[in-house]
């Protein structure tokens, strides 16, 4: 479990985060979401680790970030894996070595053990047979299913999104979804997704935190999100079509 | 912490990327302008009173002093520099570097080390430099009916000073060390995107020619003067 307090963040004098508190439960899918420019990414990078809050605290299963020491943070870093934005597999290597990486990086197994690690990995995530590819070789699919393999390869407490499926054609996009809420079930990871698409909110999303200007507007179970009066949310959720129709179809008794 | 095993596999990597891949162009260019210096000297010698060794005793002492470890270290900029510079600005762009810092690993010394070892084999390269720029002198020289194979032989061997070797390579090894941390350093710290890269690359270049260009005339000042 991640507990936030009193989160503040601010660049050259702009706050972007200011007082955010919240919890994000294991074994759950939290999701993240709110407009461009809401504080997500920010936020995100804080819950990495990556940007160090000005005020306030984060905790990991009761160990607050802060009062750490730096090998106490790499050795959390460690139980962290995240999926960037734009996959982030290191180019020079293949999509063997970039899932074997923190393997060799952190762990003291033997090569063949690596390499039955690896390959139940890739197989977990469907990519048998592409071992040997490079990710310029490889769909924008496959590149983030490989950066899914590599945040889990070494049994991650805790799984970061950044926008997995951007990018991704709808139906690629519901496979990663998927993907990623069953290895939060399997694992018990306590999964963090941040997004601005309501049909992964939908598909996954178990937990909501919606920000807005660097607030912390709104936070409930998903099965809420169409039932708040909050202004904001409503806005965000209905911003899309499809959902628009639905809330019309919905209002007008069909 | 880097482990030894991963960090054996870079400082190879390096190696093979920075110096290996360099040998080509290296030696294409020290065999011809060791040619030219050969050539150059030939044609000016229009006293009938100098000895025909200085050719081969300008080409040696040019090529040692100055157009191996300097002129090269200056073209080295250009090529690994911006090499350095553009991969690991490219990493930071697309976020392999955050990558690597949420895994835990320290990124400056996972991507920085590596090189400035690996650029320790750097004067392995400037003494192959210094080896065909003479030769090509010779070539040049003998072939080309200016001297013949003895004087020229002569000159390289006449009044040899063994310290402007050690100084030759003094210097090569100061500039192995801009080589590898000048570039790292506009590439790691860069920020934006594509543009930025190549922006990056250029002020790099730039950058770690004028760190060379500099140290080169201190250390000559100190060491030779």
């Amino acid at each position: 479990m991640i507990e936030v307090t009193d989160l503040h963040k601010g660049f050259g004098g702009t706050k972007i985060l200011k007082g955010i508190s919240t919890t994000f439960e294991q074994g759950k899918t939290n999701l993240i979401i709110g407009t461009s420019g809401s504080g997500k990414t920010v936020f995100l990078k804080c819950l990495l680790g990556l940007y160090g809050p000005e005020e306030g605290s984060i905790s990991y299963d009761g160990k607050k970030y802060n009062g750490l020491s730096d090998d106490e943070k790499r050795d959390l870093r460690q139980q962290m894996g995240m999926v960037f934005q734009g996959s982030a597999l290191f180019d020079s290597m293949t999509v063997a070595e970039n899932v074997r990486f923190p393997l060799e990086m952190f762990t003291r197994q033997s090569n063949s053990e690596m390499d039955d690690r690896v390959n139940e990995v890739l197989k977990r995530v469907n990519l048998e047979g592409a071992d040997n590819k490079l990710p310029s070789q490889i769909s924008g699919g496959m590149q983030k299913r490989v950066a899914i393999a590599r945040a889990i390869v070494t049994n991650p407490k805790y799984l970061f999104c950044d926008e997995p499926n951007s990018g991704l054609d709808p139906k690629t996009a519901i496979v990663i979804d998927n993907l990623i809420k069953e290895l939060t079930e399997e694992f018990n990871i306590t999964t963090v997704i941040n997004t601005h698409d309501m049909n992964s909110v939908m598909e996954i999303g178990e937990k909501i935190v919606f920000l807005k200007n660097g607030y912390l507007e709104w936070e409930a179970d998903k099965t809420q999100i169409f039932k708040t009066d909050n202004e904001a949310v409503t806005d965000f959720v209905y911003s899309s079509n499809l959902f628009k129709k639905v809330r019309e179809a919905q209002l007008k008794g069909l | 912490m880097t482990k030894r095993k991963v960090l054996w596999k870079l400082i190879i990597k390096e190696v093979d990327d920075l110096i290996t891949s360099s040998l080509g162009i290296v030696a294409f260019i020290s065999f011809f302008i060791g040619a030219v210096v050969a050539i150059q000297t030939a044609l000016n010698l229009t006293d009938p009173l100098i000895p025909k060794e200085l050719i081969g005793f300008a080409s040696r002492q040019s090529v040692i002093l100055e157009f191996a470890p300097t002129f090269i270290s200056v073209i080295m900029a250009g090529k690994v520099g911006s090499f350095i510079t553009s991969s690991i600005g490219t990493m930071r762009v697309t976020e392999q570097i955050d990558a690597l810092e949420v895994m835990g690993i320290n990124s400056l010394n996972y991507l920085v080390f590596p090189k400035i070892i690996a650029l320790l084999v750097y004067p392995f390269l400037i003494a192959i430099a210094m080896f065909l720029g003479i030769f090509g002198g010779y070539v040049a020289g003998v072939y080309g009916g200016f001297v013949s194979s003895e004087e020229f032989m002569t000159g390289v061997r006449e009044e040899f000073i063994p310290f402007h070797l050690i100084y030759s390579f003094l210097k090569t090894f100061i500039f192995a060390f801009l080589l590898a941390t000048i570039p790292s350093f506009h590439g790691y710290y860069m920020k934006g995107g594509a543009l930025e890269v190549g922006k990056a690359s250029t002020t790099s270049f730039v950058w770690t020619t004028v760190a060379i260009i500099i140290v080169n005339y201190v250390i000559t000042q100190i060491l030779l003067s």
